[in-house]
């Protein structure tokens, strides 16, 4: 038990770590000229920090319960809905 | 009375906080962990609509936006995400010390996550006083006078900067108040864990406790990028 209490604590520190380089790595991203890019590698960089949390910290990942993966999928599923017909809508107006 | 009653009773003496309708302590924990998680999926919907005015209006109004964005310093705004990222480990360590019964260690991780949330709003206000400052905030007294950036010639429109300013207060302001709401739940977990209530046996308040700080960790790790590092690079 002791073992296994000491790797999750490695675990959640090298997340830690991983998570504020990401927001220098944010930072760095944003002060380069990337073109159209540049929102598309904000949201990537901002999108993987968001996954460790909910998979390490939140632990989404060593869980038992099926039902709670498929709720946690389920939400990231009906927010891309919620995001993606309104950009479709939205962002194809001016084509016309 | 079948085998399994009797099993259920007789665990239930081992353990007072497993509750009589709930067969083991892992039903419990998993129950109460679905409930918060299927809580915390309407929070995401509830954000995702804004998300989606900012993301509609940015697209619509991108210069606009770009010169309202870097009237805000993104160097404070860092600063906010790497506490909150810091108070996320603090939290993290609260669950871990309350399962391994190290009472000094959940102490003093709650007692940290506290000090990171005033930092954090701490910081919060000193942004937001220098938008009244400014009169960057919506409504009658509103003055904008920027250029768009990579454009020296053009002047952004005061109206569509509004819009940029309305979400701002609304998105950052609606995540102060999960902040506020996230440190009043943290002094009772600390009060809880004062009094010996969280133990390896019963930690459920902490661990639920600890997925709300984490949630409102991720809502600010999606506004930073979006609302302060707009075409920074011009």
């Amino acid at each position: 038990m002791s073992e296994h209490s000491s790797s999750s604590l490695t675990t959640y520190v090298v997340i830690w770590l991983i998570l504020l380089l990401g927001t220098a790595l944010t930072v760095f991203a944003a002060r380069i000229d990337l073109g159209p890019f540049n929102a598309a590698v904000a949201l990537t960089i901002a999108s993987v920090k968001a996954l460790l949390v909910v998979l390490f910290f939140m632990h989404v990942k060593g869980a038992s319960e099926k039902l709670l993966k498929l709720v946690v999928i389920s939400t990231i599923f009906f927010l891309f809905i919620l995001l993606a017909l309104s950009m479709a809508d939205y962002g194809t107006r001016l084509w016309s | 009375m079948s085998d399994s009653q009797t099993a259920s009773v007789s665990s239930a003496a081992h353990n007072p906080a497993l509750l009589h309708h709930f067969a083991t302590e892992e039903q419990q924990r998993d129950s109460a962990s679905l409930g918060m998680w299927i809580f915390l999926s309407t929070e995401v919907m509830f954000f995702g609509g804004l998300f989606c005015a900012y993301l509609i209006y940015r697209l619509k109004y991108f210069g606009d936006f770009a010169a309202a964005s870097q009237t805000l310093d993104w160097k404070l705004g860092a600063t906010n995400t790497a506490v909150l990222i810091c108070s996320s480990l603090t939290v993290v360590l609260a669950v871990w010390a309350a399962q391994q019964a190290k009472r000094a260690v959940l102490l003093g991780s709650l007692v940290l996550t506290l000090i990171l949330g005033f930092a954090f709003l701490g910081i919060k206000s000193i942004e937001y006083a220098e938008k009244f400052e400014k009169h960057h905030v919506p409504g009658p007294t509103f003055q904008f006078d920027q250029k768009v950036p990579g454009h020296p010639d053009q002047q952004a429109s005061p109206g569509h900067a509004q819009i940029y300013f309305a979400l701002y207060f609304v998105m950052t302001g609606l995540h102060a108040l999960h902040m506020i709401i996230g440190i009043g739940i943290f002094v009772w977990l600390l009060v809880t864990a004062w009094k010996g209530r969280l133990t390896p046996e019963y930690n459920t308040p902490m661990e639920i406790g600890g997925l709300y700080w984490h949630f409102v960790d991720i809502v600010w790790i999606y506004l930073f990028p979006l609302l302060y590092l707009i075409d920074l690079h011009k």
